[in-house]
């Protein structure tokens, strides 16, 4: 008997359009993945609409896969409604899993973007005071655009995720491997992932994958990428580089290491590391070759604005979520 | 009481680029918005980062086209150190971004722009898309526009150690160079996108140009705007996409001006409008005039035909030769035909193609010095690239411990937000008329004026280029009596 082709949804919410890159990059296996699954949603390659989602029975779909992170109502609405209308829900890519890059926003506030953007930079209209807002009317036209919310969320903070497929984007072969381990668990042909899982990704942190030479070597100060070429085959941080390895999950293929260039932690945090921050701080000082209080704190302002590098793809998903201010 | 036409992913929603159409009672069109709903706040966000970052950072502005803001974002940064980049470097940045025009102009072409014209505008919207391309012109086809755009995508992915989310150039030059054996098996890669560039314009000839109908369209119909072309040039006025001058000219082929990164702000500035998000970039001298065409028009275009308009040839032989048979084909150069990008994008794929062989026969190519490590904090840069969507500006500063102060960018896309606004009611009105219905033909020729714009609401929305999911509804007295929807 043929058996039923699964009914899937890949969708985007605030986000860049890269993860959807990353699908398209897995070429020829998007000719299988249409072999072996109805597309229903995917606004990049097939044809498909809101309302056919909405008017679905509930958890018709067997895999809604959603890349991006919650900015605005549409985000949230969306992700609801997939998640109602699947049995299975995917969150894809950094932005999704943990908030991403658009979380840096989270360090700043809608008020000061708005300012930035409309009334204090170099090349606005001279005198220009026009904010955009939410109503306005243009020769008896009502015209509305939408306030963005305060601040970006992850998808767990909105709705319940089965599976977490992390990277920004997800390398290929691992978008292909999580694809096919999800399709092989929902056809009965292996067993499913324990829900609340990473798929698609390594069980081991980077540096255990990276191929550069550790010495357990101490170091005396920080470099910036900027003050130093790197040597090609020692372990960056040991070269007194800050490089998110030891708290980031594996399963990218070492691509930024092994271009010369230190990682910084799009991978999320490494099996067994609850914040991914406090873990790469302590292998930073793990490595300071000093007792001296006020050497290492010499040593630690060679790493300024530590926050961004701690958290760089998970700010809205870490402890501090965003910034708090008196 | 008057209609109103939206064109809209859904009202209720948020986040995709809307259009309003207002009509008269007697059913023409009085008022078009197409308003852009949403803002990510990077020009806030980067502050306070370490400046060498900010290349990493900002190609999250949009995964498409994230190369191009890697580029224009490591010139920044390079200014900010006092601007020395090893020469090597320089052409390894020029060759990588090569490979990522062909990636991102074959997305376009074979993917948007080519549906319309294969199938045709007014065909079932359920297969105007790739698909439907591919079934029309035969699956082999579409395994080699499938293969092409892999192999574009794997080059990059050599050069730079990445393709999608860029993190190669470091202050003063590269984070690695270009192995011989790495140059080796790019190098028959390349000799294929050249073959690939010579196909994709004989199917064009083949398909539309033997189509009197599709060749009246883009001449005759309302897809023509008089505003002023801009592109960045080198010092034969050729397109160069990663260096050069920008290089303003209106719409009869004379220079309004030139000028190099670091005049942008004397030369572009940015209206507001309290009903978009997206900003309305206009010649600075000329100062705001409205939404108004001709010649004293302080409006430009900076798209694949712009470029080609602001230029006397291109930089290499069998681009120009294209480049010459288009215009020739068009009327003459400069063209205001905006239906002609899709050719222009074809055009700049065969200077690309030729460009990348030229890199192939460099033999310093595979050299090691690919860096300068910067000696000084300067704290302030400029990087203009040409962006596969238009002209692209990023402007930093940064303190004395180089962490960023402030960050201004005028993305590709935005600088023509004011023409699609003016030929999507342009177009609109030649096709709504009174006692007309509008219906889906209708709207996918609405649709097809921004798309010839590859506009890149990924930038700004989340829709990737050219995108924009629709909904058409169509008010009587109240009550909705029409409603036309699709998804791409």
């Amino acid at each position: 008997m043929a058996r039923k082709k699964l009914q899937i949804a890949i969708y985007w919410g605030a986000a860049c359009g890269g993860c959807d890159v990353s699908i398209l990059d897995t070429n020829e296996f998007i000719l299988d993945i249409d072999a072996l699954a109805d597309i229903r949603l995917w606004p990049i390659a097939a044809d498909g609409k809101y309302e056919d989602v909405e008017e679905m029975v509930d958890q018709e779909l067997d895999v809604a896969i959603m890349n991006g992170a919650v900015r605005n109502s549409e985000n949230e609405y969306i992700a609801k409604l997939l998640r109602r209308k699947s049995k299975v829900f995917v969150a894809y890519g950094s932005c999704a899993c943990m908030g991403g890059i658009p979380g840096l926003a989270n360090l700043t506030s809608r008020d000061e973007i708005l300012t930035t953007a409309y009334l204090d930079n170099p090349s606005l209209e001279p005198g220009n005071r026009t904010v955009p807002i939410p109503t306005t009317q243009v020769n008896g036209y009502e015209l509305t655009i939408p306030r963005f919310y305060d601040r970006v969320y992850k998808l767990d903070q909105v709705v319940y995720v089965d599976y977490y497929v992390p990277g920004c984007p997800p390398a290929p072969e691992q978008s292909k491997a999580a694809i096919t381990a999800l399709a092989m668990a929902l056809t009965g042909q292996a067993e499913a992932p324990p829900k609340g899982s990473v798929v698609g990704a390594s069980d081991r942190a980077l540096c255990e994958d990276c191929t550069r030479t550790k010495s357990e070597k101490k170091v005396k100060r920080f470099y910036r990428p900027w003050e130093i070429i790197a040597d090609p085959d020692v372990c960056l941080l040991e070269q007194g580089i800050l490089c998110a390895g030891p708290a980031t999950r594996s399963g990218c293929g070492v691509r930024c290491p092994s271009s010369g260039i230190p990682c910084r932690g799009c991978y999320g945090r490494a099996p067994g590391v609850v914040d991914q921050g406090a873990k790469l701080l302590s292998a930073v000082a793990s490595i300071i070759d000093s007792k001296d209080p006020d050497e290492i704190d010499a040593i630690l302002d060679m790493l300024p604005d530590f926050t961004s590098f701690a958290n760089r793809y998970s700010i809205p998903g870490s402890p501090l979520q965003r910034s708090h201010r008196q | 009481m008057s209609r109103k036409i939206s064109i809209d992913p859904i009202t209720r929603l948020e986040g995709h680029g809307k259009i309003e159409i207002y009509l008269t009672d007697d059913g023409a069109v009085e008022e078009t918005f197409f308003q852009i709903p949403e803002l990510r706040g990077f020009e806030r966000f980067v502050v306070g980062r370490p400046i060498e970052e900010l290349p990493r950072i900002v190609t999250r502005i949009c995964g498409v086209c994230p190369a191009s803001h890697h580029m224009a974002s490591a010139k920044a940064v390079d200014g900010c150190f006092g601007g020395e980049v090893a020469p090597l470097a320089h052409k390894l940045r020029d060759m990588y971004y090569q490979a990522h025009f062909i990636h991102s102009h074959l997305a376009h072409f074979y993917a948007l722009a080519a549906p319309d014209f294969v199938l045709g505008p007014d065909a079932d919207p359920s297969t105007r898309n790739i698909l439907g391309v591919v079934h029309k012109v035969g699956l082999e086809i579409g395994g080699a526009v499938i293969d092409a755009r892999g192999k574009a995508q794997e080059i990059q992915r050599i050069i730079g150690g990445r393709n999608t989310q860029d993190i190669w150039c470091l202050p003063g030059g590269v984070a690695k160079g270009l192995k011989p054996e790495e140059l080796e098996t790019i190098k028959p890669w390349i000799d294929g996108l050249y073959e690939f560039t010579q196909f994709s314009l004989q199917l064009f000839r083949d398909v539309v140009l033997a189509d009197p109908a599709y060749v009246d369209l883009i001449l005759h119909g309302p897809y023509t705007l008089d505003v002023h072309n801009m592109g960045v040039v080198d010092r034969d006025n050729a397109p160069n996409f990663y260096d050069g001058e920008v290089r303003v000219v209106d719409f009869d082929g004379d220079e309004i001006c030139r000028y190099s990164a670091e005049q942008y702000a004397d030369h572009v500035a940015e209206h507001v409008e309290s009903w978009t998000y997206l900003k309305f970039p206009y010649l600075k001298q000329r100062g705001w005039k409205g939404f108004v065409e001709g010649i004293d028009t302080s409006l430009y275009c900076a798209t694949p035909l712009a470029r080609l308009n602001v230029a006397d040839r291109m930089a290499t032989p069998r681009a120009t030769e294209a480049f010459e048979e288009m215009f020739a084909t068009i009327g003459g150069h400069p063209s205001r035909a905006i239906l002609a990008n899709h050719w222009a994008r074809l055009v700049e794929m065969v200077q690309n193609a030729e460009t990348l062989q030229m890199y192939c026969a460099d033999p310093e190519i595979t050299g090691t010095e690919v860096r300068v490590v910067p000696q000084h904090v300067t704290g302030e840069g400029f990087g203009i690239i040409e962006a596969m969507r238009g002209t692209l500006t990023h402007h930093y500063t940064c303190d004395e411990k180089a962490i960023c102060t402030s960050a201004n960018l005028i993305v590709g896309t935005t600088n023509n937000n004011a023409p699609i606004q003016m030929v999507t009611k342009k177009v609109a009105s030649s096709l709504i008329k009174p006692g007309t219905e509008p219906d889906q033909g209708i709207l996918n020729m609405i649709e097809m004026a921004f798309r010839a714009f590859d506009p890149c609401y990924s930038c700004a929305t989340h829709s990737l280029p050219g995108e924009l999911p629709l909904e058409v509804r169509v008010h009587r007295s109240g009550e909705i009596t029409h409603t036309f929807k699709r998804h791409c």
